[in-house]
Order: structure tokens, then C-alpha cells, then sequence
């Protein structure tokens, strides 16, 4: 039992570090290698599996706007953001200029994608994180996306679904960064009080701010295969503890063993388990 | 500049084991205060303090991070670094306020939730999540004092309130200096430049709406004048119940929904302008 615990531990700081090296940067490569089989795949190949190994079932990072594609009906989405930017809050060095070349990269306007869809049929709102722009972090625009996303649910009797994969709070606008976490859990507060179904989606990885608020909050809660969930991140719990965490830590299969996460859904199966719950959640316009 | 104390200089203020405690102000603001412990899911985290007691003939519920003075305290409340159980006792507490429609009264003081791997296995994540939510729709006045250093979720979590107030001293931030230096600089020890930049004093939320008053201290700090700062809190505190005095339930909730929905509305550009 102790072997296959340190295997596993091997098996995932090789990953974190490949992870490390490789970063979402190899989505930009026409071939790339799977972090834990090592197995080659070609780009398009890969796509037509979800972006997952079929060798060894690694679900390789995704952009939002990727997830979006994945996930809606085709020709189904109209999409709410992209007006919206930061203005710098708290006039953090280097802060712009950073924006501004996540901007260029993504094409988007920050970490956030919102709007409305269909997922198999059912007409959503659907909010995707974005971790290859400045690591999903929330910001004042991420908080303000989310939340009109929510109040556009609420005046529409639309469930919401949010597929989170975040590092947290965005450090670079300080208290404000901190005060999304107000806003955004008051308002599917708000909106789980006048009846509204909402399902968050955990992807790799859902940390700190934005695990601590909205994204813990759903109705139902899904996690992509060995996404890392938690609060504090492993560092500095290591820092705190002083002792090397086990392997699988804060892993999506520790949270549904821990009680924080009702299901692990593959990617492959993501849509169609979301389509069904959507289903199963339907309710006559008030 | 001249008397401006710098961001790092209130940090160690902020910090300092002679400043009044969440305890010693439960104890000259309130009378007949009775502690009530327990989240009734199985365990009961002494850092958080709660319970019920007399403010000015009004019953009201006191909540607060505990930190303890001495060595030995420290240790046995965690530093003010609440747990899981912490927060969901505090939202007890909260929810029990509101079935009563008693006030409440929450007192910051944390280098942050606890970071250990209990608390991840507690889930401690969902058990902030909630507090910020249960707390943003409660139908009672709730009235957040930041007293010391109020770091991260661990902090928000019991100061979604209806009027935010802060020492002079005290520093509010997303997360303790050394945490934002190991992130973003990859070197705790870079905490000193990063107080600065962090815009973490009472002086710069005020400025951008985020606390509603600041409340004076002597220039080294309140912990050298502990009856002024009782007497001041206490008369602030008067002050802004009574400006919830005479708002129904549900006016007192969306009081403070919205002024958390528009905090930041002056901080966003919409290109469409």
C-alpha cells in the first residue's frame, strides 16, 4: 500500500514539475507530449479527444474559449464579454503592461468568458475561467463578468453553469481582488434564493479567492480528473507544516473522498452530464 | 510626507501583541457577554470567539478572530488563524442573530485562515465560501471592525458587513505581505516593498470605499492608549447601529448587497464608453 502511495507521489511531482516546464504554452505547438505517459500526439488528434491522452486519461489544460467550443451546441452561443476592462485599481507596477500582453496572447479581454448557450439542447449561461490568461486570477473584471452573468441568469430563469480553473485572487489589484469574493457568492447567494440552479465545473487548477467563493458555492459541484482543489496552495501549506504533503493532495478524487465534490466527470463526458443535470433542473419561466 | 507611518511600520503596529485583542474588547464594550461555542458538526476552533451580550441595553452578537496574548494562548488559538469549524461556527452564530434579529458585531484580526492540511481536508474552501455568502444576505445589521491585521478570505469571511470600520493603524489586505511576496516576487522576504505597493492601510480603503471610517489612534498606535480606544469604539459603534435603526430586515440586506455590487464600479472600463 505504502509503494503505490509513493509511486503516486513520484508520479505527481514529475507532473507538477513537467507541468511547471511546459506550462498552457504547449497548446500553441502543433505536437506535444503528455506530461504523464509521455505519449507524442499530434495537434489535431489530441483536439478530437477533448485534449486528453487516450494512452493515460491526463486532461491537458484548455483555453476558455476552447471549453466554450467543447461544451455549447454549435452555433448556439452568444457570448456577453469582452468590453469590460481593468483599469489598474490599486496602480500596481508592471500590472499594465502585463494585461496587456495576456490580452495580445489570448485575444481575450481578460480571464473570463460569459454567455449564453446551448449544452445538448438546454439553454444555459455559461462562465469559463480562463487559466491561460494571468492564471484565471479575479480581478475586478473577472468579479464583474461573473456577476452580471448572474444577474443576466436571474432576470432571464436560466440555470448558470461555471467551469472554474483558477489560481485565485488577482494579487496585482490588491483589497479589490479580495472584495469579488463578495460580490460574486452574494450574488448566487441571490440567485440560489430565488430558486436558480447553478453547477460549477472544478478544472486545474480552482485555488484560493475563487475556490473560497463562487466556485464551492454550486448546486452541484463536478471536478475534471485530477484537477488540484483547495485553498492554500501546497507550498504554503508545505511551509507551514514544514513536512512534504502526500501525493494526491487537494487532487478533484481527495475532495469527493472528503465530501467537497460530488462527481468526476472525464471531459469526454462533461457535456453530456452537464446536458442531463441542466435537464433535470428545467423550470417554467416565473 | 513628514508623519506619514509607512505601510510596513503599520504592519508591525497592526501586529503588535500590546494592541488590544478581539477578547479585551468584548470585555470593555460588552456586558454579560456568554460565549457560545461549537459549529454542531463536531468540533468547536477557538480562534474565533462568538457568543452574545449587552450593548448599551440592545442584545447583539459579538464575533471575532481570537489570537490570544501570550505564548501559550497563541498557540492554543492558532495565532487568529480560524479553521473550517471557525467559520462555520461564525455563520452559525450569524444565522442564530438573524432568527433573534439581534445585531452583529464582528472584530478582524488574522494573518489569515489557517493553511495547514486539516483544514484543507475540512474543507476549508466551502466553509469561507459560505460564511461570505450566508453573511451577504442576512437580514440584521452587521457592523466589521478591523482592530489588528485583517489578511485574505480568512478575514472577509466575517466582514461582509453593513458598515466596515478600521484603525488608523490596522491594515486590511488580500493576503499577508509575506504570502504576496512568496507569490509574486517568489521571496517572503520581499515583504517590506510589497506593504507599499499592497495599498493596505486605512488611509488608501478609504479612499477607495471599501471602509466606511477610520478610527484615530495615537501616533504609536492604540496599544498605548487602551481606554481611548474602548471610548472611541464604543461611540462609533453607537453611531452606525443606530443608522440601521430604522431600515426593515430586508432593507438591511440589500443595504449591503449593493454596496458590495457597486464597490469597485468606478474601478472597471467598459470600452463601449
Amino acid at each position: 500500500m505504502s509503494k503505490l502511495f509513493d509511486d503516486r507521489r513520484k508520479e505527481m511531482f514529475r507532473l507538477k514539475e513537467l507541468r511547471r516546464r511546459k506550462g498552457v504554452a504547449a497548446l500553441e505547438e502543433t505536437t506535444f507530449t503528455c506530461p504523464v505517459c509521455n505519449k507524442e500526439h499530434e495537434k489535431s488528434a489530441l483536439a478530437k479527444h477533448y485534449f486528453v491522452c487516450d494512452a493515460c486519461e491526463y486532461h491537458f489544460p484548455i483555453s476558455a474559449r476552447r471549453r466554450v467550443k467543447q461544451l455549447i451546441d454549435s452555433k448556439t452561443f452568444r457570448e456577453h464579454t469582452g468590453n469590460l476592462v481593468s483599469s489598474d485599481p490599486i496602480a500596481f507596477p508592471g500590472y499594465e503592461e502585463k494585461l496587456e500582453a495576456n490580452r495580445k496572447k489570448t485575444g481575450n479581454s481578460d480571464a473570463i468568458i460569459t454567455g449564453v448557450g446551448n449544452i445538448d439542447g438546454n439553454k444555459t449561461v455559461l462562465i469559463v475561467l480562463d487559466s491561460t490568461f494571468m492564471m484565471g486570477s479575479m480581478g475586478c473584471v473577472v468579479g464583474e463578468e461573473f456577476t452580471r452573468a448572474v444577474e443576466y441568469a436571474m432576470k432571464q430563469s436560466l440555470p448558470i453553469v461555471c467551469v472554474s480553473a483558477s489560481g485565485g485572487a488577482r494579487m496585482q489589484e490588491g483589497m479589490f481582488s479580495l472584495m469579488q469574493m463578495a460580490k460574486t457568492s452574494a450574488a448566487i447567494e441571490k440567485f440560489s434564493a430565488m430558486g436558480g440552479f447553478y453547477l460549477s465545473v472544478l478544472t486545474h487548477p480552482t485555488m484560493g479567492g475563487v475556490s473560497a467563493s463562487f466556485a464551492m458555492l454550486g448546486d452541484v459541484i463536478l471536478a475534471e480528473p485530477g484537477a488540484l482543489i483547495g485553498f492554500a496552495g501546497p507550498r504554503v501549506i508545505e511551509q507551514t507544516i514544514h513536512e512534504k504533503l502526500p501525493g494526491g493532495f487537494q487532487r478533484s478524487e481527495f475532495q469527493v473522498e472528503h465530501g467537497f465534490v460530488d462527481s468526476i466527470v472525464t471531459r469526454k463526458n462533461l457535456k453530456k452530464t452537464i446536458g442531463m443535470l441542466l435537464l433535470m433542473h428545467t423550470r417554467t419561466k416565473r | 510626507m513628514g508623519k506619514k507611518i509607512a505601510a510596513y511600520d503599520k504592519v508591525k503596529l497592526a501586529r503588535d501583541t500590546a494592541r488590544p485583542k478581539t477578547e479585551d474588547f468584548i470585555k470593555a464594550l460588552f456586558d454579560d457577554f456568554i460565549e457560545l461555542r461549537g459549529d454542531r458538526l463536531g468540533k468547536e476552533d477557538s480562534g474565533i470567539i462568538g457568543g452574545i451580550a449587552w450593548f448599551h441595553g440592545q442584545c447583539v452578537t459579538v464575533i471575532g478572530h481570537r489570537k490570544g496574548r501570550s505564548m501559550e494562548e497563541n498557540v492554543k488559538y492558532n495565532f487568529g488563524m480560524p479553521e473550517p469549524e471557525g467559520y462555520r461556527k461564525a455563520l452559525r452564530l450569524m444565522k442564530q442573530a438573524e432568527k433573534f434579529g439581534r445585531p452583529v458585531i464582528t472584530f478582524i484580526d488574522t494573518p489569515g485562515a489557517y493553511p495547514g492540511m486539516e483544514a484543507e481536508e475540512h474543507g476549508q474552501s466551502i466553509a469561507i465560501a459560505e460564511a461570505i455568502a450566508g453573511m451577504s444576505s442576512l437580514q440584521v445589521p452587521v457592523i466589521a471592525v478591523i482592530t489588528g491585521e485583517g489578511n485574505s478570505g480568512g478575514a472577509l469571511a466575517i466582514a461582509v458587513a453593513n458598515s466596515v470600520l478600521m484603525f488608523e493603524h490596522a491594515v486590511y489586505s488580500i493576503l499577508s505581505p509575506e504570502g504576496f511576496a512568496s507569490i509574486l516576487y517568489k521571496d517572503a522576504s520581499q515583504s517590506e516593498n510589497a506593504c507599499e505597493a499592497m495599498k493596505m492601510t486605512a488611509a488608501d480603503l478609504y479612499e477607495f470605499g471599501m471602509i466606511d471610517k477610520i478610527i484615530r489612534e495615537p501616533a504609536d498606535g492604540m496599544q498605548s492608549d487602551w481606554t481611548a480606544a474602548f471610548k472611541e469604539t464604543d461611540k462609533v459603534l453607537r453611531k452606525e447601529l443606530a443608522k440601521y435603526e430604522g431600515l426593515t430586515p430586508l432593507a438591511v440586506a440589500k443595504h449591503r448587497y449593493h454596496k458590495f455590487r457597486r464597490m469597485d464600479e468606478k474601478k472597471i472600463i467598459s470600452r463601449d464608453m
